[in-house]
């Protein structure tokens, strides 16, 4: 696991970009911009060119107490355009709360977030710079849903006819005029996606966009993350599901009990999951078990009483077996599920959580977590 | 190329500046006239003002000759108003759910993602309400006066808007009420939930008086005078005499103090704490 450290890089040469973005944001938009999406869709191929640089949300030493209850803890991150990152953590770790951090919607109790550069309350119009799906329904239930967009619109001035593109976009546009009270759970989602790309935003947010969506509004949500990503946009999901993630992001921020535990490419993730281990289940391990550690492999006992070996593969092992003599059962190469590998990050972040008394340090929590 | 940065590679223009209190007071608008508790409860206001207004005036009128009954100081135009003293509780209670609806749906959240400066979002909403609330007040207060005049029929004695007092009544009851909407929506800036945010509404125009009353003469009538339902008593002209009041204009200056100070205390609290 400490493998994946390495990845986590960081850049300190971002203040050149935000400072540009400022002038952007007031001077009239050039034709240009259609020029750097498609090269920015192209670069993004590339996740290391884009990583150098260029970070649109920047969250450094992000903390939240809730009374005494700390449910984000000194979270430092950094979410590039392009691609989508993923936002993973058991539930209850502090994903929602950094959520609305980010949406200037809760204030931290310690740290800093920025998009684009910039605190979210100091953006001039905040819907065409960030867009955020942060909860199913929260919606009054006896407005319609063609009136909530409207209502958001009308406050950064995005023309009506939008309310009615967006209502399309995500297939609400036959029941627009009913009030929102009677959506179910997914049209709900729907109406939330609907509402973050109002603005036809260069960032967005997407708190668990899948909660409540049927097989066919995953399969269409995780195509259009995609695609907004292939865009060149920014988009930042956040899920406790691991396989999800892996189907749908190219990064991943994985935070377990509100701290940082690892920022990873998916590719990496991958890489480290599918690291194999054998199988053995014999009435008699233990001789073998010895004989395997001594050769230099790694064993452990499971709670069915198989052993999973890493450092020898099964043909190495059937051989030492025979010579032996000790009988065979099972003897089954295996790879390590993603899900697997989620949960081992994340028990062991609760693990280290319980065991270090000492607070970690804002930016250094990643190389911190090496020294242990 | 060194200006534009493309992590902002819009698709679109965008507008220059920034948004504005105009936009805010145009969704504002949007979000009010697309509920249907609005329009109940503003038509409940006028209904209701009138149908108390006409009881009372019905019932003077039936009167008129009893053996008894003096007219001495007798005013219409307060009789066909006093409606008004219902009506500000369902005015109230719409001026709570303007604001605790936003929080008990969750609505607050999309609304401070829109518009982050939260102060403005209140101005907005505190400036859109006020108006809609002025306009039903004015309505109420000039139909019931209407009404109540055409009940009152002879022998009793009637107003018109020439009448001296008249218009200054019609229209302090308008902006009583007016403002008392606008008292209830601080209110809830304040306290967020509905229920809770009636509750002190209702507590601090029916039962406060009655709480008072448990005090000293020598304090009660001190204190009484700035009650908000003395106050609104007072633009009418009635109520227990031998006591100070304000005279009507002041009584709704100070109800206006009132609720400018608790607009005041919202907006921090709005500013402060998590959405």
């Amino acid at each position: 696991m400490l493998d994946y450290i390495a990845s986590c890089t960081s850049t300190h040469d971002r203040s050149i970009v935000y400072t540009s973005t400022r002038t952007k944001s007031r001077a009239p938009r050039p034709t240009i911009s259609h020029a750097i999406t498609v090269k920015l869709s192209q670069s993004s191929k590339n996740v290391d060119a884009t990583r150098e640089g260029i970070a649109v949300i920047e969250a450094q030493g992000l903390t939240k107490h809730y009374g005494n209850k700390v449910a984000v803890d000194q979270l430092s991150f950094k979410v590039r355009p392009g691609v989508v990152t993923g936002f993973l953590g058991p539930n209850g770790s502090g994903k929602s709360t950094t959520m609305r951090m980010i949406m200037g919607l809760d204030a931290p109790s310690a740290g800093n977030v920025t998009v684009n550069g910039r605190h979210y309350r100091d953006l001039s119009w905040p819907l065409h710079e960030v867009g955020a799906l942060l909860e199913a329904k929260a919606i009054h239930p006896g407005r319609s849903a063609r009136k909530h967009l409207l209502m958001l619109a009308q406050a950064n001035r995005i023309p009506g006819r939008r309310v009615d593109e967006v209502l399309e976009m995500v297939g609400l546009s036959d029941v627009g005029r009913q009030r929102a009270g009677k959506f179910s759970l997914g049209m709900g989602q729907r109406l939330g996606i609907a509402a973050a790309l109002l603005g036809d935003p260069e960032v967005l947010l997407f708190d668990e966009p899948i909660n409540g969506l049927d097989p066919d509004g995953i399969r269409w949500v995780r195509t259009f993350l995609r695609s907004l990503a292939k865009e060149g946009r920014t988009v930042f999901v956040s899920s406790h599901l691991m396989s999800e993630m892996a189907l749908t992001a190219d990064e991943v921020v994985i935070i377990g009990k509100g701290r940082l535990i690892v920022q990873v490419s998916v590719e990496e993730l991958l890489a480290q999951s599918s690291r194999r281990f054998v199988r053995v289940v014999s009435p008699d391990v233990n001789p073998l078990r010895v004989a395997l550690e001594s050769d230099g492999a790694t064993t452990s006992v499971e709670d069915d009483g198989s052993l999973s070996v890493r450092g020898k593969d099964h043909k190495e092992i059937g051989e030492l077996a025979a010579q032996l003599s000790v009988v065979l059962y099972e003897l089954t190469p295996q790879s390590e599920s993603l899900e697997e590998a989620f949960m081992e990050l994340t028990e062991t972040s609760i693990e280290y959580h319980g065991a270090a008394t000492a607070s970690v340090a804002t930016d250094d929590s990643v190389t911190t977590r090496e020294a242990q | 190329m060194t200006t534009i940065s493309p992590t902002t590679a819009l698709h679109k223009p965008m507008p220059t500046g920034r948004y504005s209190l105009t936009d805010l007071m145009r969704s504002e608008w949007t979000k009010l006239q697309s509920v249907r508790s609005t329009k109940w409860t503003l038509g409940l206001t006028v209904v209701i003002g009138l149908a108390v207004s006409a009881i009372a005036t019905l019932e003077t009128t039936s009167h008129w000759n009893s053996p008894g009954s003096t007219h001495f100081g007798f005013d219409p135009t307060s009789l066909s108003l006093t409606g008004v003293f219902v009506a500000q509780l369902i005015i109230g209670v719409l001026g709570v759910m303007v604001m605790s609806a936003e929080y008990t749906t969750g609505t607050i959240r999309a609304t401070f993602s829109a518009a982050p400066r939260r102060t403005d979002v209140l101005i907005a909403k505190t400036a859109v309400f006020g108006f809609v609330a002025l306009v039903v007040a004015m309505v109420t207060s000039f139909l019931s006066f209407f009404l109540g005049q055409a009940l009152l029929t002879s022998p009793a004695i009637h107003a018109t808007l020439s009448t001296p007092n008249a218009m200054r009544e019609i229209v302090g009851t308008g902006l009583y009420l007016a403002i008392t909407g606008l008292f209830a929506m601080a209110l809830a800036t304040i306290i967020r939930h509905t229920a809770g945010s009636i509750s002190a509404f209702v507590g601090i125009l029916l039962v406060l008086p009655s709480v008072l009353r448990a005090f000293p003469d020598s304090i009660y009538n001190e204190i009484d005078k700035f009650l908000p339902s003395r106050i609104g008593a007072a633009v009418l002209q009635i109520g227990p005499s031998g006591h100070d009041s304000f005279s009507p204009w002041v009584g709704l200056l100070v109800m206006l103090a009132y609720t400018v100070a608790l607009l005041v205390v919202g907006g921090v609290l709005t500013n402060r704490r998590d959405a």
